[in-house]
């Protein structure tokens, strides 16, 4: 065909552009970076203080362990309540409340994370909406402080990733035959056996997408662990912040950087494999 | 159990009480932040002294309402700006991305398409550092080597605009791809065969043939560009974005104001999120 090489090279220079000069480049920048630091003389070494800082110094490698064990747990709650939502919708409600129920299920997630979280602070905190009503009704006598704790944190962080399971959860339910519960059933099965055998197995691919992406969500998460965790609640990526906007030490900060990225690629992949997936897969 | 099966009283109703209960779970800190925007009281707090407009139309000095409130008003300006310019620069780079590896063959395709997926998995705020480490090392070299000052290097508008466009495209991209898959190819070919050339083809047959889901991914774009937080943090400049201001405030002590752009945000997302969605229905 005449002048379908230039057309090819029409799409093919931007999207290089694109993933070369702001995907792989910066990448590659920081791992370099992740493994210089200046001596004594401000210049700029090779070397791996960067990461034996990370190894020897408690605070951090805990705050890394931690902040992948709460996006596990996250992961965890987020399909433990997504999976009963995502079965009502696809599978009970009437054809008629399936749209809309679907619709304001997507809603709250186009509003910004940082509206919703402020939402729960005026809702959860000392002088907030929830204790008002409580001391109101006597439930208690003195304003209980609601944020500022772990369960919280993890409360916001369930709530602003819930939309991530719950719609890859519907589609894939959507797709099994109700013929096949109402086989199971008509033989017999029980409640518990049809979902293990039968619902669960048809829904693996989205609940693989679903908990991949609210896995890396969590890890990768600021604001909510920033304003609804306490003190003592440090999350990974606030380290990471730390060491570049307050430290100002990017070396430090790219090696921390990088150990987030090693990580989330590394479960990522776990999970794929677990679930015989790709990445093309999950994507679409 | 599903529609078709019967189930025991006390299962259904139980089911739809948890189904209320997540979507009051849902709505909960929306309701309560779009309330309390028309509170009379200088705290976004419960007790109630009286429906009030002050926190959007009273000019000051004691209370100044969103209307009023420069600072809050330029940051959903800028938003306004970064996220009209990412929806342009995605939509044009992940439309020619869709073609790229829907219609093109060419050597390292599966590689590239795999790049193409990489900034679904890496977290935002790792793609906000390397960026802005990218950018810096681009600047000391273009200030070494050419001696020029780029401004747009620095942490400025077009930095959070390219920050932005790095991970967004990649869902237009996606979106469009699932739309050209559908296209009947044979179209392309009675019009190559009418002596139309490749560039007219694109332009007049498969490019119409994508508007709605150009659109949809272009409202798309724009509305992960507006709340974006986690990627922008690292690249702003003088100028914050809305939800970085927003983060700073609730940060600091907050007073209804917020509630008041918080409830502007709701609404404006809202209309968008259903525009979009109206346009994806006629695409079915």
């Amino acid at each position: 065909m005449k002048g379908s090489r230039l057309i090819f090279w029409l799409f093919l220079a931007p999207v290089l552009c694109w993933l070369l000069l702001l995907i792989v480049l910066p990448h590659m920048d920081l791992l370099i970076m992740s493994f210089r630091t200046e001596n004594g003389f401000s210049e700029s070494v090779w070397t791996l203080q960067n990461y034996k800082n990370f190894f020897t110094e408690p605070i951090y490698w805990l705050t890394f362990v931690r902040t992948a064990l709460y996006s596990i747990i996250t992961t965890g709650l987020t399909l433990v309540i997504g999976l009963p939502v995502a079965f009502y919708i696809a599978k009970i409600a009437r054809h008629k409340l399936q749209g809309t129920l679907s619709l304001l299920l997507l809603l709250p997630f186009w509003v910004s994370e940082l509206v919703r979280i402020y939402g729960w602070m005026i809702l959860l905190r000392e002088s907030g909406v929830l204790n008002f009503f409580m001391l109101k009704l006597g439930v208690i006598h003195k304003p209980i402080e609601m944020l500022y704790n772990d369960a919280t944190m993890i409360m916001g962080l369930v709530y602003t990733s819930m939309l991530f399971m719950v719609v890859p959860l519907i589609s894939v339910m959507e797709s099994l035959d109700d013929s096949l519960i109402e086989a199971a059933y008509d033989l017999g099965a029980s409640k518990l056996v049809i979902w293990k055998d039968i619902i669960i197995p048809h829904c693996k691919p989205g609940i693989t997408s679903g908990c991949i992406v609210v896995f890396m969500l969590a890890l990768g998460n600021y604001l909510t662990p920033n304003l609804m965790g306490g003190k003592n609640s440090l999350w990974f990526t606030e380290q990471i912040y730390n060491q570049f906007i307050a430290s100002f030490n990017w070396n430090q900060g790219s090696a921390f950087g990088f150990l987030l990225l090693l990580l989330s690629s590394l479960i990522i992949w776990v999970g794929l494999k677990l679930s015989r997936q790709n990445l093309g897969e999950v994507a679409s | 159990m599903i529609r078709s099966l019967p189930s025991s009283k006390g299962y259904t109703w139980g089911f739809h009480c948890f189904i209320l209960l997540y979507f009051a779970f849902l709505f909960a800190p929306l309701l309560v932040t779009c309330v309390l925007a028309f509170n009379n009281s200088d705290f976004p707090s419960l007790p109630w002294y009286g429906f009030s407009l002050d926190w959007f139309t009273s000019p000051g000095p004691d209370r100044v309402g969103i209307f009023f409130d420069e600072g809050n008003l330029r940051s959903i300006w800028t938003s306004f700006q970064t996220a009209f310019f990412v929806s342009i620069l995605c939509v044009v780079v992940g439309t020619c991305a869709a073609f790229l590896f829907e219609q093109e063959e060419f050597p390292f395709k599966n590689g590239l398409y795999f790049l193409m997926l990489a900034p679904l998995v890496i977290p935002g705020v790792i793609l906000g550092i390397s960026i802005l480490l990218g950018a810096n090392t681009a600047g000391m070299f273009m200030e070494d080597h050419f001696g020029l000052d780029l401004d747009i290097l620095r942490p400025s508008f077009w930095l959070v605009v390219l920050g932005q466009f790095s991970f967004i495209t990649t869902f237009v991209c996606l979106v469009v791809s699932a739309r050209l898959r559908k296209f009947d190819r044979s179209l392309e070919e009675a019009a190559l065969n009418l002596g139309a050339n490749r560039l007219e083809v694109i332009w007049f047959i498969t490019l119409k043939f994508l508007r709605p889901a150009i659109i949809g991914s272009a409202a798309v774009a724009f509305l992960m560009s507006f709340e974006n937080f986690n990627t922008t943090l690292f690249l702003v400049g003088s100028e914050p974005t809305l939800p970085i201001n927003l983060y700073l405030q609730v940060r600091d002590g907050s007073t209804p104001v917020i509630n008041a752009v918080s409830l502007l945000l709701i609404v404006g997302t809202s209309l968008l999120a259903l525009v979009n969605l109206y346009f994806t229905k006629e695409k079915e």
